[in-house]
């Protein structure tokens, strides 16, 4: 007989609950007529139970599944990330797929199945599992990126996104490999032991491994040199779709990051460290300098997305808990900000990708000035104006580098941030300075689920900005 | 013994590869990909790993490459006769790096491997390899991704679905 | 290396009959040859075509779902091995993996993707 392995079901209450509901919504679909509401508000219902059955473990680290998963702060504070912005990406894809002929309802399955991969991506504690996840989050992206199955731009995202994630797995799944074949073991845990003793520390399969690693995470958060595929996936992809792809993956993936950097091979830092700085400084500059020429508001908040990848990067690299915790807060800050100025964007998006570019915005601040304030709002929170969330989370940031001596790192993260309200100021400076081309046409589409989510990531980006603190003591933890 | 098998075995999987990547046409090469992973399948088994010999075989030697026969019948490609491949000018100069960097790490790993010591190889044990002791760790110690990658496997049949079929409204 | 014999004997075996077989026919059995017999044939396809034939896209379907399933077949056979040893906790692991897939399929067959429309 082979003894039964231990299995921790509470703590693995999330992914269950949300597993079944995105089997549910799959299902269901098949059965009921052209009209989808209903899977709209199941769907809802899933991510909102799955955030409140990951607090059923309390918070303190608890290792379960032959020290496979885990449940902590971390994974629990990111479980409620993504919750959030899955549920604001379905809520702004309601009227959007509408209006654009999306009509399948396996969108939103997708949608939870992919929250699925991410809450096993922040908690897994294991190569194995990392992987995994990383597979069913990508999987999911390939499927929304090509959503559109009609639209050209759609399709090219969907295959250029596809091809180059295929390889980018397959540097990370040779790295896994190769850190294994150094270690000797699949789990963080026991890997940064086996690193603790000097002996495998210089193993040029480890390093080889760790460089892999970083090549293949370097693609899936959209990190310079291997950002080039964001710009057309996200101007390729439906709006809501890239709304969601630049926050709770790109959250999920780093968490992964984090947690094999950090966690399982903080011992050979000496070697990761510096590689990280460099992609970090460049990941900054690239996006920072490539949003500047942008016309495009999709590929403009993409090239802004790269840049804030960087950011995200110096947190890792800090490498301390204020850097963890900076980085959670980061996250959520992220995920209001961008789900904003993404809404604004979907709401005076027309068919055929019309309105899309930075001189429709023009005027927009006489004709329809809340909207437009609210941009405003989303996009010096992105560029990091006090008094909006974007402000706190680059401090917070900052400080943790600051702590462990990074200043030209944080030197250059500054300057960068003061480099991209040249193309927020922009957008800013056309809202409420230029005249618009001939008679202004733009009609936002006011459907109430678009405006809830609008209301709601005001309120957040204001809200982390002015009263940070229970979701920094929160982070802490 | 164990040499007398892998010798002639590799040597066949380098010459198919090699095939691979010189056949004119896109069959052929495919073909010869199904030798490939044959012969590999026997150097797995050589190295004790039964099970992943059996994979190699069901999954990539059967599967996958059902799945390249037909992408390349869908893409009706023809033998490559006018078709000349040209690199991009601008990419001479990182082509050659590229391939520096491989050499040098080509390099590395044979000088890793000459340096080792063979004389006394790892002791395994008896039954290591084996389907059921594969199993036995799959059922264990791996039981959440086991039940994890059939998640994987559903999203990924949704995924086929939604984007491959014809008519899906 | 040894429990490899009896495998490697029955391969050889196997390969033995079935080239054997093809052999002897070719060499005992009587060869009549005329124009029409010589033709390849084929029920319903015309007989001389080019044989770059673009293949239909509902292959792809079918090939990727086969991948699929494939994948998931593997994943029997150490299952079945380990029958006994593993108890009711086994039998229950397998059936949630494939109660998961059996969603999938449920899925694909009531969406049609295993009709050939």
């Amino acid at each position: 007989m082979i003894p039964a392995p231990i299995v921790d079901l509470v703590s693995l209450s999330p992914v269950i609950v949300l597993s079944l509901f995105a089997m549910g919504v799959l299902i269901l679909d098949l059965f009921i007529g052209k009209d989808k509401t209903v899977l709209v508000f199941l769907s809802l219902l899933g991510l909102f139970l799955a955030a409140v059955s990951s607090l059923a473990k309390g918070t303190g680290p608890i290792y379960s599944f032959s020290n496979s998963y885990v449940v902590d702060t971390f994974s629990i504070f990111l479980t409620f990330v993504f919750a959030i912005s899955s549920a604001l990406a379905i809520m702004l894809s309601v009227s959007y797929n509408k209006e654009q002929g999306i009509k399948i309802g396996e969108y939103y399955s997708i949608i939870l199945f992919c929250t699925v991969g991410m809450i096993v991506l922040a908690s897994s504690a294991d190569l194995i599992m990392i992987f995994l996840g990383i597979e069913i989050v990508s999987i999911s992206l390939y499927i929304l990126a090509g959503i559109r199955r009609t639209e050209k731009r759609s399709n090219e995202a969907a295959l250029k996104y596809f091809l180059l994630g295929a390889f980018a797995s397959g540097f990370l799944l040779y790295g896994m490999a190769l850190v294994y074949g150094a270690t000797g073991t699949t789990h963080l845990k026991d890997i940064a032991s086996v690193l603790a003793s000097s002996e495998f520390k210089t193993s040029p399969i480890l390093l080889m491994g760790v460089v892999l690693l970083v090549v293949g995470f370097g693609f899936k958060v959209a990190s310079v040199p291997f950002h080039m595929w964001a710009p057309d996936v996200y101007q390729g992809s439906a709006t809501p779709v890239t709304a969601f792809m630049s926050v709770g993956p790109k959250a999920a993936v780093f968490a992964a990051f984090f947690r094999i950097f950090v966690e399982g091979i903080p011992n050979i830092s000496d070697y990761w460290d510096t590689i990280l700085c460099i992609v970090a400084v460049i990941t900054m500059f690239v996006g920072n300098l490539g949003a500047i020429i942008q016309d495009n508001m999709k590929r403009l908040l993409a090239y802004s997305s790269i840049s804030h990848a960087g950011y995200i990067l110096v947190a890792l690299i800090a490498k301390n808990s204020l850097g963890m915790s900076s980085l959670l807060f980061y996250m959520l800050a992220y995920a209001f900000m961008s789900f904003g100025a993404f809404a604004i964007i979907i709401i005076l998006d027309k068919q055929n990708g019309d309105n899309l570019e930075v001189k429709d915005y023009a005027g927009l601040g006489f004709k329809h000035p809340v909207i437009a304030v609210c941009m405003s709002i989303f996009l010096l929170s992105l560029g990091g104006l006090p008094p909006f969330a974007g402000f706190v989370g680059k401090f917070y940031i900052f400080s943790a580098a600051v702590k462990e001596g990074y200043i030209t790192l944080v030197v250059l993260g500054v300057l960068n941030s003061a480099i991209s309200f040249y193309y927020y100021l922009r957008v800013i400076v056309y809202m409420y300075m230029k005249e618009p081309e001939g008679d202004y046409q733009v009609q936002p589409s006011l459907a109430p689920f678009s405006l809830l989510v609008i209301g709601i990531a005001v309120f957040g980006t204001i809200e982390l900005g002015i009263f940070p603190g229970p979701v920094i003591s929160w982070t802490m933890n | 013994m164990e040499l007398l098998i892998f010798y002639p075995i590799a040597a066949l999987a380098v010459v198919l590869a090699l095939f691979v990547v010189f056949n004119k046409s896109p069959i052929g090469s495919a073909v010869s990909l199904i030798g490939l992973m044959l012969c590999l399948a026997g150097v797995f088994i050589g190295l004790s790993a039964h099970f992943v010999a059996i994979l190699q075989v069901i999954i990539y030697a059967g599967a996958i490459m059902v799945l390249f026969m037909f992408v390349i019948m869908l893409l009706n490609l023809k033998d490559d006769d006018n078709v000349i491949w040209k690199s991009r000018e601008g990419n001479t100069l990182l082509t050659v790096l590229t391939g520096f960097l491989v050499l040098g790490i080509l390099y590395k790993i044979i000088s890793i491997t000459l340096s080792a010591d063979s004389s006394k190889p790892a002791k395994i044990m008896e039954s290591f390899g084996t389907t059921a002791e594969v199993g036995k760790s799959l059922f264990t110690t791996y039981v959440l991704p086991f039940e994890v990658a059939s998640i994987l496997l559903l999203v990924a049949m949704v995924g086929a679905l939604v984007l491959a079929k014809t008519k899906i409204d | 290396m040894e429990q490899y014999i009896g495998a490697s004997l029955m391969l050889l075996f196997a390969t033995g009959i079935a080239g054997g077989m093809v052999l002897m026919t070719s060499l005992l059995g009587p060869k009549k040859s005329f124009a029409d017999k010589d033709e390849p044939f084929e029920c319903g396809e015309s007989q001389i075509v080019s044989p770059h034939q673009r293949f239909s896209v509902k292959f792809y379907l079918v090939a990727v779902l086969f991948i699929l399933f494939d994948i998931e077949a593997v994943f029997l056979f150490p299952w079945a091995i380990l029958f006994k040893k593993l108890g009711m906790f086994g039998f229950i692991e397998m059936f949630l993996f494939l109660l998961i897939l059996g969603v999938g399929l449920l899925y694909v067959w009531k969406k049609g993707g295993l009709d050939w429309e």
